[in-house]
């Protein structure tokens, strides 16, 4: 079901030539086994454009950096080749490969200073030393950190010692950039402050990034494309909007935003819907058939909170279930509210506060309702 | 700037008071007083044994180095006559018999102990006070009102109260104090008029000793590091399986009786031992020249080596532990080919492992004697064996005492430079 092959590959965007032979990375069917008992990355297929920023995001342990180090050249692949811009780069060396790379504790030396530091790529390539000293000047320009030349990696801030790891891996102007949770160690405001840094570093130069977190909202803000990982295997890669409205699979619905889930059984598909008769409480509704194989089979629904309304009953055009208000969480804007819907109490809908709208009681009986277009049959999932 | 204004209000407003009424800093003293108190209650046992047995010796060797007491005590009469004394020619009647009774009334004990001293500064003295001691008892025994003429009496016993260069001689020990030990040290001396000159040729072995031991310490020092750097970067790297196996190995040593290790060597290392027969098996070296690789430089080099060899491996282990990997990964992503990465990365990273490493190879190298004792044969003997000698079997004291302190100086010293130059605090022993 989640084989990244039979997913419909999303039109990349800013690609210069769109064929895949233009990849400027690409993984050819990559294995990885630490072990030889197991698979860390399974038959990995991915393609990355020229000067696209893509971000490789999954929960911890699904094989996001052992991705970047085959691509880094720290860990060879078990199986299959990996291209940088047409090259296979299976046996270069890392040091060879040309590839920028911002470590997750920034790796800054700490016994050389910060200028010493940016320096270190430029003199191991005998760039001229006036030139090189130019070249650090301006990157620590770009990342705002002009006149802490002198100070070692110690004496910065987290968020300076950030901005130092990513003008190192810059200096150099490598085509390509590894950044492996870069903003991980940082406070909220810092990190979305780095956010917009790192996507405007990205802009201007026009480098290619491939980033990795396990941060949705920062992957959604920053990335052209996602390559969601799940168990060493992507499971949706997609555009942002593209994730978050049209999941692929079960996993990618409940990994990206707030979801709410119905299971059930698949009565009838036809014309890209299907008919779901709902665990509980034995109505049908109709959903678009996403993710299921057959009639009779099992299937999760999947409906994001602010597509489902409480409306009176007997609407038209919409998909409706009963339920019962459990709890009501005022936020100002909209107001979050629980309810109980086919014996299930997690069911969330964010009701607008608008004069339009009614004020529900707790235990009270409210009816949801949704478009067919907005409710995604998935693979099934334990309930 | 914040700092200053703060400053400023308070000394404006006066003392800062507590809520009940005493003022800010007395309270603050008074609690930070007994947390004092706590610390020192719980490190003062460590601090006297520390002193009992390190800071006592080290005043009372201290001491000893300048000691010149013996004589004076023994011959007080002498040395206050010996002031009147021109020194032009021989000395007259009241020397003699200051002398005389000096000789007569100090114990056996305390004239063993002065002539030995008095045989430093010049030969001979020793053989002449005992025999003067004796045929005083003598004299006094036959004849107990003898009341001089001395000169002539002590002239009579042995010739050598004739010789001007005997009573020249004793010029040098007037004084309680004396740095003729650190003197001795060097290969020099006191000449009779206390000026600093030359130990006679067949006396002069120490400035050698120190040569070679400086020598043998500096080679010994780098070789431990030559060799111990790499097993310290594999123990550091090797997956923890392998590694700790390698530990084992390299801590081995210190469940062996250092004698037994030393025997092992002189096994291995001997004329007839298992690494010359090797070679002569081999074809390599003829049966007739056998390497010479035990009692001397060479077997001092190599046995000290292996045995302190764990000093430079665990401090430079301890601190590449430390070296994340990820700094040698982001080298060569950057562009380093891996040799260059790892002089210009890992290296100077090492380098406080390296420091403490050094300083305690060298510190216990320079020391050293058991080793050199029993495979060092004539030309690897160090420092530590003379001090040793003088200790055990010459008891020249003061020698020893003073040699011994000439290395704590030297050690000291060399504590101080790499305090300036890398910085105590950068050392790491683990
Ligand atoms: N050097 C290694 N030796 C053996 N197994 C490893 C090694 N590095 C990673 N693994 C295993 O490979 C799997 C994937 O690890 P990886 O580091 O790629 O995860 P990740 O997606 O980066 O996770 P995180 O978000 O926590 O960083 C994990 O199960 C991990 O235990
Ligand atoms: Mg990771």
């Amino acid at each position: 079901m989640s084989d990244p092959g039979a997913n419909p590959r999303p039109a990349v965007p800013r690609t210069l030539g769109a064929d895949a032979d233009a990849a400027y990375v690409r993984f050819d069917n990559v294995q990885k086994s630490y072990d030889g008992v197991t698979l860390v990355v399974k038959s990995l297929n991915l393609d990355i454009a020229k000067g696209e920023f893509l971000t490789m995001l999954g929960p911890s342990g699904s094989g996001k950096t052992t991705c970047l180090m085959m691509l880094a050249g720290f860990e060879p692949a078990t199986h299959g080749e990996i291209f940088l811009n047409g090259r296979p780069i299976n046996n270069v060396a890392p040091h060879k490969r040309g590839i920028g790379m911002v470590f997750q504790n920034y790796a800054l030396f700490p016994h050389m200073s910060v200028e010493e530091n940016l320096l270190f790529p430029l003199e191991v390539r005998r760039m001229p030393r006036d030139e090189a000293r130019r070249r650090v000047g301006k990157a620590l320009e770009m990342v705002e950190l002009p006149g802490f030349g002198g100070r070692r990696p110690a004496q910065l801030s987290g968020g300076q010692q950030q901005r130092v790891a990513v003008a190192r891996a810059l200096v150099f102007e490598p085509d390509l950039v590894l950044m492996d949770e870069p903003l991980g160690a940082l406070d909220k405001q810092l990190r979305e402050q780095m956010q917009y840094e790192i996507k405007h570093i990205h802009e201007s130069l026009g480098v290619t990034v491939v980033y990795v977190t396990h941060d949705q909202s920062e992957a959604l803000t920053m990335s052209d494309r996602i390559a969601v990982f799940d168990d060493g295997v992507i499971q949706q890669l997609s555009t942002p909007d593209e994730l978050y409205e049209r999941p692929q699979n079960s996993f990618v619905a409940h990994f990206i935003g707030e979801n709410n889930t119905l299971h059930g059984t698949v009565a009838d598909i036809r014309n890209g819907e299907c008919r779901v008769a709902i665990d509980g409480c034995g109505e049908e509704v109709s959903a678009l058939a996403v993710n299921v194989e057959r009639v009779n089979g099992r299937t999760t629904l999947s409906l994001r909170p602010e597509r489902v309304e409480i409306a009176p009953p007997g609407t038209d055009g919409f998909n409706t279930l009963e339920g019962r208000v459990e709890e009501l969480i005022y936020l100002g804007d909209h107001i979050r509210t629980r309810l109980t819907v086919a014996g299930h109490d997690d069911f969330i809908v964010k009701v607008p506060n608008t004069h339009a709208h009614r004020r529900l009681k707790i235990g009270e009986a409210a009816t949801i309702a949704w478009l067919t277009e907005d409710c995604r049959a998935l693979d099934p999932i334990a309930s | 700037m914040a700092a200053t204004s703060i400053d400023m209000s308070t000394t404006a407003t006066g003392e800062l008071l507590t809520a009940d009424g005493r003022p800010l800093k007395e309270s603050l003293q008074r609690s930070l007083r007994r947390r004092k108190l706590t610390a020192l209650a719980l490190v003062a046992p460590a601090v006297v044994f520390l002193f009992v047995l390190f800071g006592m010796p080290v005043i009372y060797l201290m001491t000893w180095s300048v000691d010149d007491t013996q004589v004076n005590n023994a011959l007080p009469r002498t040395f206050a006559a010996y002031q009147q004394w021109d020194g032009e020619e021989l000395p007259s009647e009241p020397l003699y018999e200051a002398m005389f009774k000096d000789v007569a009334e100090a114990s056996g004990i305390q004239i063993g102990r002065a002539s030995t001293r008095m045989n430093y500064a010049k030969s001979k003295w020793k053989s002449l006070m005992k025999k003067t001691k004796r045929q005083v008892k003598a004299l006094l025994g036959t004849d107990p009102d003898f009341a001089g003429p001395y000169k002539e009496a002590l002239i009579g016993i042995d010739k050598r109260w004739e010789d001007i260069s005997f009573w020249h001689s004793l010029g040098i020990m007037k004084d309680p104090y004396t740095l003729g030990y650190y003197l001795n040290s060097f290969d020099l001396q006191y000449g009779f008029g206390k000026e600093v000159v030359q130990q006679p040729e067949n006396r002069r072995i120490y400035k050698t000793l120190w040569m070679r031991t400086l020598m043998i310490s500096v080679i010994v020092t780098l070789a431990c590091l030559a060799l111990g750097y790499p097993v310290a970067h594999l123990l550091a790297t090797l997956p923890l399986r392998y590694s700790n196996l390698l530990m084992i190995c390299v801590l081995m040593p210190f469940w062996t009786s250092l004698l037994v290790r030393i025997v092992a060597w002189m096994i291995m290392l001997q004329q007839e031992g298992v690494i010359n027969d090797t070679l002569v098996w081999l074809r390599l070296v003829g049966d007739e020249s056998r390497w010479q690789m035990m009692y001397n430089f060479t077997g001092t080099i190599i046995v000290m080596t292996q045995i302190l060899l764990p000093f430079m491996i665990l401090p430079v282990y301890s601190v590449m532990k430390g070296i994340s990997p990820a700094y040698m990964k982001a080298a060569q992503n950057l562009g380093a080919p891996p040799a260059i990465a790892f002089l210009r990365v890992y290296v100077p990273q090492s380098l406080p492992g390296v420091g403490a490493g050094v300083i305690l190879v060298f510190i216990v190298a320079i020391g050293y004697f058991i080793t050199p004792e029993l495979v060092g044969g004539k030309d690897g003997q160090m420092i530590g064996n003379y001090i040793a000698y003088h200790l055990k079997s010459s008891l020249n004291w003061g020698l020893a005492s003073a040699m011994g302190v000439i290395l704590l100086t030297a050690i000291l010293i060399l504590y101080w430079v790499y305090d300036r130059v890398v910085g105590i605090d950068n050392m790491k022993m683990g």
